[in-house]
């Protein structure tokens, strides 16, 4: 097809924008509205006017969301990207003592959600928790002749998500770094740079954007943190979005706050990107050769491997251990019984959100693809905003259209046969999965694209050529090669969906409740002993993904042997 | 992916409130475990099916807001009079002429239009070291702003429903400049900022992280009863306080319900407001959860017993709601976290 001429216009005034209807490109548009629509009706509320709210706000509380917002973010991207890159380089280049362990286990503090580590650390370092009692016991001390840094507090608050958010960019530095060519680190050994100064000049460098990808998800994971942040009593953005809506009963100004919020993502992602500028990420050769290892001996060896059980102690080990213990001495009687239905619960809607999400994740990278034109990749772009976004402002986003859908249809019925339907569109855990796709999709999708985008177009003209669809080519030739990557893109959903809390506490149907509802109910109730029977659930069956997750990565890693 | 869209479809079947004939619905912003107990003897008694929502008082009235007339819920549970007035004052509730809920409850816990009722009572008391303070200095709210107290004052964050009907009492009776005089006096005491729950700021006491702590009474009997050796030696160091007693008495919340206006049972959910004034309904929020029974002649918990009787504000519960808003923002003019 070739594009609409015009005499006034220079030629390609129009194919920049053309919109071309194959099934892909009318595919990608109906996905990403659908994803987007919550988020709109959210942001659509910017336009409304308050009544001086936001003069309150801004000379009460504005001031004091922005700075701890600000703090933890940095904290928060500083501490994973420390972590992340540095233990992805160590297991990767060196060899240790137990280095085989930690390839995996750096994984496991993804089962953790933020609230329960929050929880657990709270129950045993608090001032009147078991550290500190046997503290003031053993010396003989008494409060206030000691210091000891409060947990509940920014600072706490920064470290315990660093430590259960750096998986993120572990996994993802880790991939990137088992990616490069081995021609670029003799180029580098050959300039005569010892290990140090290639890490810093040359392999960082050139895993800039895993790292940048691993540090956003772990920053926007952080930006919509509610449980842990609310616990320990730090405002932040999305901590007084929530307030602002139930407490001070102005959606609208919430809804504003969201916006900001949102704005915030969008102008770090184009600072990265214009910081980027021109600069291209490509390893010149695709050949993979077994790296050569730095083994470490000596204080060396252990200081590596130190280096590594620190992160997996302190966001895994010790709340693991924390919590059973909890839950042996004071667990959680009633829940035995229902533990099956709530695990049930949280394991259906996890798996059944990561297929959707991994599937629309496809349709999406696969029609950019197609079609790579400013409107389609700008539409895919608003389609993974949902991340950026506090699930309980997701959640009310989606409640307003759909309830709206269901009382207009009683309504109607009533009016017109006397009955009463109930709620079809917002009473079932379909608007639960929906409302995962939407937080979620931005997860699959970079995973997907990501995958996508190493298999050469050539590929695709040789299938093609060979008569194939479009269709026939994804299901032939890409998704075999994207095995791998899909699964992974899955395996993050499920975890993410397992440990979601604010939306699933919004929108959930009757009789229906997840391990993380439990947990968090009964933590707010003040019960933390007894909500520990519930967090090590969650932990317990996030930690089956997160175990397949790493099997999926050794299997996905280039293979040594062959090449031998 | 094929087997998404079926897999969706039955388990939106699956999960869907079934539509049984006797059942009734409830949304609940009680998040208590005794409460499976109240449900399930409720069944046993009427054979009615309770199926409930548990969630944030707010959340669950912008849910019903939403969903209007298509809104499964028949009963509305919350434990604050603050949300009990919003939820009228946004028309979620219709008026409940039964003769069974006028006999047995005082005329206090009853809305005049049976719009709602109070089922049970919480008291907001002050929690004091003996070690340290003379109960006398500290006998009254207003007292907790008294310079002599600084740097001596453990309070939780304003975020909580709690405090901010606290607040919205004290507005009604000393008006709204002596209030957030108040509030201002009391930011002014804290002995840290404000963390953790309730039963956080008694254990503050217990540890001497501060002299004076503000809770409701149930987190400390909690405490008291735990099977924990070392939070029940900790409490056992806190004494409990009535602020109040010599002026208008101690500030009372109460966990409350009433008949949703589009309620599609609303027999039954008549029948569940009536059973919550029953005395096997009063047993169990006494016993279990440690709140005052409302209903002549039910047995208190012991231990809330042997702190003997005393005197409750009656402020008119609606007053908490209608100031809510303004105790939200002088809450964010002082800094109260």
């Amino acid at each position: 097809m070739s594009p609409p001429t015009h005499p006034f216009l220079p030629t390609g005034a129009f194919s920049r924008f053309r919109f071309s209807f194959s099934p892909w490109s009318v595919a990608l548009f109906g996905v990403a509205l659908a994803v987007a629509l919550p988020i709109l009706i959210v942001l659509g509320h910017v336009v409304v006017p308050t009544q001086g709210i936001w003069e309150h706000l801004a000379s009460t509380v504005l001031p004091r969301y922005l700075v701890n917002t600000l703090w933890l973010t940095v904290g928060v991207g500083l501490g994973t990207l420390v972590l992340g890159a540095g233990c992805a380089w160590l297991v990767v280049m060196c060899r240790f003592p137990g280095k085989r362990v930690f390839e995996w286990a750096l994984l496991l503090p993804l089962a953790v959600p933020t609230y329960v580590i929050a929880y657990a650390y709270t129950d045993f370092f608090q001032v009147a928790g078991p550290f500190q009692s046997a503290l003031r016991a053993w010396f003989d001390w008494q409060y206030g002749d000691y210091y000891f840094p409060n947990i509940r507090s920014l600072g706490g608050a920064a470290t315990l998500i660093t430590f259960v958010l750096y998986p993120y960019v572990y996994l993802l530095a880790r991939a990137s770094f088992l990616e490069q060519s081995v021609g670029m680190l003799d180029v580098g050994r050959t300039l005569g740079r010892g290990p140090w100064r290639l890490f810093f000049s040359v392999a960082l460098p050139l895993s800039r954007p895993a790292l940048v990808g691993g540090v956003a998800l772990a920053l926007m994971e952080t930006l919509n943190e509610f449980g842990a942040v609310q616990f320990f009593g730090v405002d932040t953005f999305t901590t007084g979005i929530y307030r602002t809506w139930f407490g001070l009963g102005e959606p609208v100004a919430a809804a504003q706050l969201a916006a900001c919020l949102l704005s915030f993502v969008i102008v770090l992602v184009l600072l990265e990107q214009f910081s980027r500028g021109k600069r291209r990420y490509f390893h010149a050769s695709s050949r993979y050769q077994a790296l050569p290892e730095y083994a470490l001996t000596g204080p060396r060896a252990v200081a590596a491997a130190l280096a590594c059980f620190v992160p997996v102690f302190i966001g895994f080990l010790l709340p693991s251990g924390i919590l059973l213990e909890l839950a042996l001495r004071q667990g959680d009687a009633l829940l035995g019984t229902r533990f099956l239905r709530f695990a049930l619960n949280s394991l259906g809607l996890a798996s059944i959100a990561a297929l959707i999400a991994v599937a629309l994740a496809v349709v999406l990278s696969y029609s950019v693809r197609l079609n790579d034109t400013p409107a389609a990749r700008l539409f895919t772009r608003v389609a993974a905003m949902g991340y950026a976004i506090p699930g309980s402002v997701v959640a009310v986003g989606i409640l307003i259209p759909f309830a709206w859908l269901d009382s207009t249809l009683n309504t109607w019925l009533h009016a017109r046969y006397g009955v009463i339907v109930g709620l079809v569109f917002s009473g079932t855990a379909f608007i639960l999965v929906y409302a995962y796709v939407v937080r979620f999709l931005a997860v699959s999708f970079n995973a997907v694209e990501a995958s996508l985008g190493k298999v050469t177009p050539s590929m695709d003209a040789a299938s093609r050529t060979l008569g194939h669809s479009a269709g026939s080519t994804l299901k032939r030739v890409h998704t075999p090669l994207m095995r791998s990557s899909l699964f992974a893109a899955g395996i993050l959903v499920f975890v993410d969906v397992m440990k979601e809390l604010p939306a699933t506490m919004i929108l959930r149907p009757f009789n229906f409740d997840t391990l993380a509802v439990r947990a968090h109910s009964l933590a707010s109730d003040e019960r933390l002993a007894e909500a520990s029977t519930a967090s090590l659930a969650i932990v317990l069956v996030g930690i089956v993904p997160v175990i397949l997750l790493s099997l999926a990565m050794r299997r996905a890693k280039p293979s040594r042997d062959t090449e031998k | 992916m094929k087997q998404a869209p079926v897999a969706l479809a039955v388990s939106a079947a699956l999960f869907s409130a079934s539509a049984l004939a006797d059942q009734v619905n409830i949304y609940s912003a009680r998040h208590y475990d005794s409460d499976e107990i109240l449900y399930k003897a409720f069944t046993d008694e009427t054979g009615i099916e309770v199926n409930v929502l548990e969630g944030d008082s707010d959340q669950l009235i912008q849910r019903m807001q939403r969903e209007g007339i298509a809104s499964p819920a028949d009963v509305m549970l919350t434990v604050d009079a603050g949300r009990l007035w919003r939820a009228e004052e946004d028309g979620l509730f219709q008026s409940v002429d039964s003769e069974v809920l006028n006999e047995r409850l005082p005329e206090t816990m009853r809305h005049p239009d049976g719009m709602w009722f109070g089922f049970s009572q919480r008291a907001r008391v002050i929690f004091y070291n003996p070690e340290n303070v003379d109960p006398s200095e500290i006998d009254t709210y207003e007292a907790l702003a008294e310079p002599g107290l600084e740097g001596r004052v453990c309070i939780r964050s304003s975020n909580n429903i709690y405090n901010q009907s606290l607040l919205a009492s004290l507005i009604e009776h000393d008006g709204a400049e002596n209030a957030e005089a108040w509030a201002q006096g009391v930011v002014n005491n804290m002995a840290r900022d404000p963390e953790g729950g309730d039963t956080d700021q008694i254990l503050g006491v217990a540890s001497g992280e501060c002299d004076v702590a503000v809770a409701n009474h149930y987190y400390y009997t909690r405490l008291l009863n735990s099977d924990n050796d070392a939070e029940r030696e900790a409490a056992e160091r806190v004494e409990i306080l009535f602020p109040n007693q010599d002026d208008r008495g101690t500030h009372i919340n109460v966990g409350g319900a009433g008949l949703v206006a589009n309620a599609q049972n609303p027999e039954n959910g008549i029948r569940f407001l009536e059973f919550l004034a029953s005395n096997e309904a009063q047993e169990i929020l006494a016993e279990r959860n440690y709140e005052f029974p409302v209903v002549d002649g039910v047995a208190k918990d012991p231990l809330l017993d042997s702190w003997g009787d005393f005197k409750r504000d009656d402020i008119n519960m609606s007053l908490l709601g209608e100031n809510n808003p303004e105790a939200v923002r002088i809450f964010d003019r002082v800094g109260w976290r």
